[in-house]
């Protein structure tokens, strides 16, 4: 039996596998994964909505909307947009609605002394 | 404004001794930052980790010095300003597979590893299988990454220094070579993390500079700077702005699009030397802010990059591109000289080269982190062997990886770069990520699904390629010259139609990593598998920065 298999803090959590078990680590990583899995399918399928157009629907990438810019270099400028956008929502959603949680139970395992 | 340039006639442009110099002047100054970042060196901890103390801007800062290539700066520029639309895809799918990382891999990844990949793919696994195939896989990639590098130097070679003859190449490559070696032995990961955070720095200046400049001359008007590269390239004409100039000729070419937008997007979490600087930092919340400013460094500059191509393409004109000796990479160096004189050019030049120096640097300390810690420590000594001596053994990997780099780099001078880089990513893709999300969100996963994924995606990803138009067999149909690897044309091995094997690849390993685990009687273990899902969600246990 290895120590890293074993948490040190709370008494009624003396091993991994209780925190796994746990309520509080089941609500966690529920959490966790209803905000990151959609997302990832969400941008996923934006970039290849994306990919097939300017692939397969050239002509209608081709449209001019004003001067020389077209729709394709809109749709290209909106993956830049989607990006940032993304990537601002999740940092502000792991700062503020996750880290405290992942912090509360983490020092629950590792023991308020460290 | 002074067109037409002249360049035909002349190998070389602006003045060799200014573009030296000012290289010079770069090397010497990191060197002076490496050899004082690196006074606390002791650990392996901070010699594979720079300590875990860098903080997450900074890391954000190296990740983008480390990302950003010369194959993006002068490749995506270049591909630009001649294919047009075309070449601003690839910078599309290079940063929306930042979002990958962000989300899936580098927090989890940081909580539950220590130096290497390997480190989080053989956690729950069986160790020495698993930890073997990550480091093959770590190494592959680097192999070829660093290759495309080190083959990129001596064309910029050519182009920057007016050196034409292959001796002459040579002894640069070896000189690139040497002075990162030394960067990577004294400074460790420390000292490569400060020649990448200086670098990019002046990279993203450099091409912001430029940017202004170019708009400033179409007094901010996007639209009239795409109406005068459509002007100056009557070949192309309007198609230059629509997509499809390159990859839309036939439904090959179409589908070999397809390929390599899904080996860039899901390559980039997979790239070894990208995931080790997730150890740099001292927590996830760190390691979160790094990802977060590397999106937003690498994502204006290849808005810049769209500028800087329209706008080569537009002031320098793609007749004199081609005819220029790095052809597409000379798209943003003969830019910097039509704006700026020699001065701007010798900067542009100086800063190239250091962005080929600090790539290499920051794939040689991965590839040697991995040969150290995952082969020789815990696959040959099965962990009883001291921080110290893995150092030892790191230290002597970057010497003989320092040297594979300038023979081979000497080897592929003038090589179809491109195809290395596509190699590298639709690897990292094919043998690396289907095993790094499996291992952190599947629990039923096990050994074989890991080692059938991870070989089954390396060796499909190298057999498909070696079988590729890329390699032989690719004929340009006007010149009748070849545009493989194998520049014979009367060899022609290739019977799999595409450049890039991604899509064949990818979704094959994915597969084999569902086969693999399904049929093997190895169940869970639980215990560590619980461990790893707590500690990559919460912190707990994950490894603390030095303090000095």
């Amino acid at each position: 039996m290895s120590d890293t298999r074993r948490a040190a803090g709370d008494p009624e959590m003396t091993t991994y596998r209780d925190v796994q078990l746990s309520p509080d680590f089941s609500e966690l990583r529920r959490r966790f994964r209803r905000f990151v899995f959609p997302m990832t399918g969400l941008f996923l399928a934006w970039y290849f909505l994306y990919v097939l157009l300017a692939d397969y629907a050239p002509g209608f990438m081709s449209t001019k909307i004003g001067g020389n810019i077209n729709i394709a270099l809109l749709l290209g400028l909106g993956q830049f947009v989607s990006t940032f956008a993304i990537t601002l929502l999740y940092v502000r959603w792991a700062d503020q609605k996750f880290d405290p949680d992942a912090k509360h139970l983490r020092d629950q395992i590792e023991g308020e002394t460290q | 404004m002074s067109t037409p340039l002249l360049l035909p006639q002349a190998t070389t442009v602006g003045d060799p001794k200014v573009n030296i110099a000012i290289f010079a002047l770069f090397v010497v100054a990191t060197l002076a930052i490496v050899i004082r970042a690196s006074r606390n060196n002791k650990s392996a901890a901070d010699f594979y980790a720079g300590g875990r103390s860098f903080t997450g801007p900074q890391n954000g800062i190296a990740i983008a010095g480390d990302y950003l290539s010369a194959a993006s700066f002068l490749g995506i520029a270049g591909a630009i300003a001649l294919n047009g639309y075309d070449g601003f895809l690839y910078s599309i799918g290079f940063l929306v597979a930042w979002l990958v990382a962000l989300l899936l891999v580098a927090e989890l990844l940081r909580n539950t590893g220590r130096f290497t990949m390997a480190d989080v793919l053989s956690f729950r696994l069986k160790q020495r299988p698993v930890r073997m195939a990550a480091a093959i896989s770590t190494l592959g990639v680097c192999f070829f990454y660093l290759l495309a590098q080190m083959a990129g130097a001596g064309g910029l070679v050519a182009l920057l220094l007016g050196i034409d003859n292959r001796a002459g190449q040579s002894v640069v490559i070896a000189v690139v070579g040497l002075i990162m070696i030394t960067y990577v032995l004294v400074g460790g990961m420390k000292g490569t993390t400060w020649v990448q955070i200086v670098k990019a720095v002046l990279l993203v200046i450099g091409a912001g500079i430029m940017t202004l400049w170019v708009l400033a001359k179409y007094t901010f008007n996007l639209s009239a700077l795409l109406g005068a590269a459509v002007d100056k390239s009557p070949a192309a004409g309007e198609k230059l702005l629509n997509p499809g100039l390159q990859y839309g000729a036939t439904g090959i070419s179409k589908l070999d699009f397809i390929s390599l937008g899904l080996a860039l997007v899901l390559g980039t979490a997979g790239l070894p030397h990208v995931l080790m600087r997730f150890y740099t930092v001292p927590n996830s919340r760190e390691a979160r802010r790094s990802v977060s400013w590397a999106i937003w460094i690498i994502g204006i500059f290849y808005l810049f990059t769209l500028v800087l191509g329209y706008g080569a393409a537009a002031l320098v004109g793609p007749d004199a591109i081609r005819a220029a000796p790095g052809k597409a990479n000379s798209a943003a160096p003969l830019l910097a000289y039509e704006l700026g004189g020699e001065i701007l050019l010798g900067v542009i030049s100086a800063v190239a080269f250091a962005t080929i120096l600090a790539v290499v640097a920051g794939l040689t300390i991965t590839a040697s982190a991995s040969f150290a810690h995952d082969i020789y420590g815990q696959v040959i000594k099965k962990g009883q062997v001291s921080g110290d001596g893995e150092v030892r053994v790191a230290r002597i990997t970057v010497l003989v990886i320092g040297v594979v780099a300038i023979v081979g780099g000497i080897f592929a001078n003038g090589q179809n770069i491109a195809f290395l880089v596509a190699l590298a990513f639709a690897v990292a893709a094919s043998a690396n990520l289907p095993t790094i999300l499996y291992s952190l969100f599947w629990r039923r996963f096990n050994t074989r699904g890991a080692l059938w994924s991870i070989y089954g995606g390396l060796g499909s990803a190298i057999i498909l390629i070696a079988f590729s138009p890329v390699v032989s067999g690719k004929v340009d149909k006007k010149t009748g010259a070849s545009l493989s690897m194998i520049t014979d044309t009367g060899i022609d091995f290739s019977w799999f139609p595409l450049d890039n094997p991604g899509i064949v690849s990818i979704p094959l390993a994915f597969v084999l990593g569902i086969i693999g685990t399904l049929t093997s009687k190895e169940g869970t273990n639980v215990d560590k598998f619980a461990e790893m899902e707590v500690r990559s969600l919460t912190g707990a246990g994950a490894e603390k920065a030095v303090h000095h």
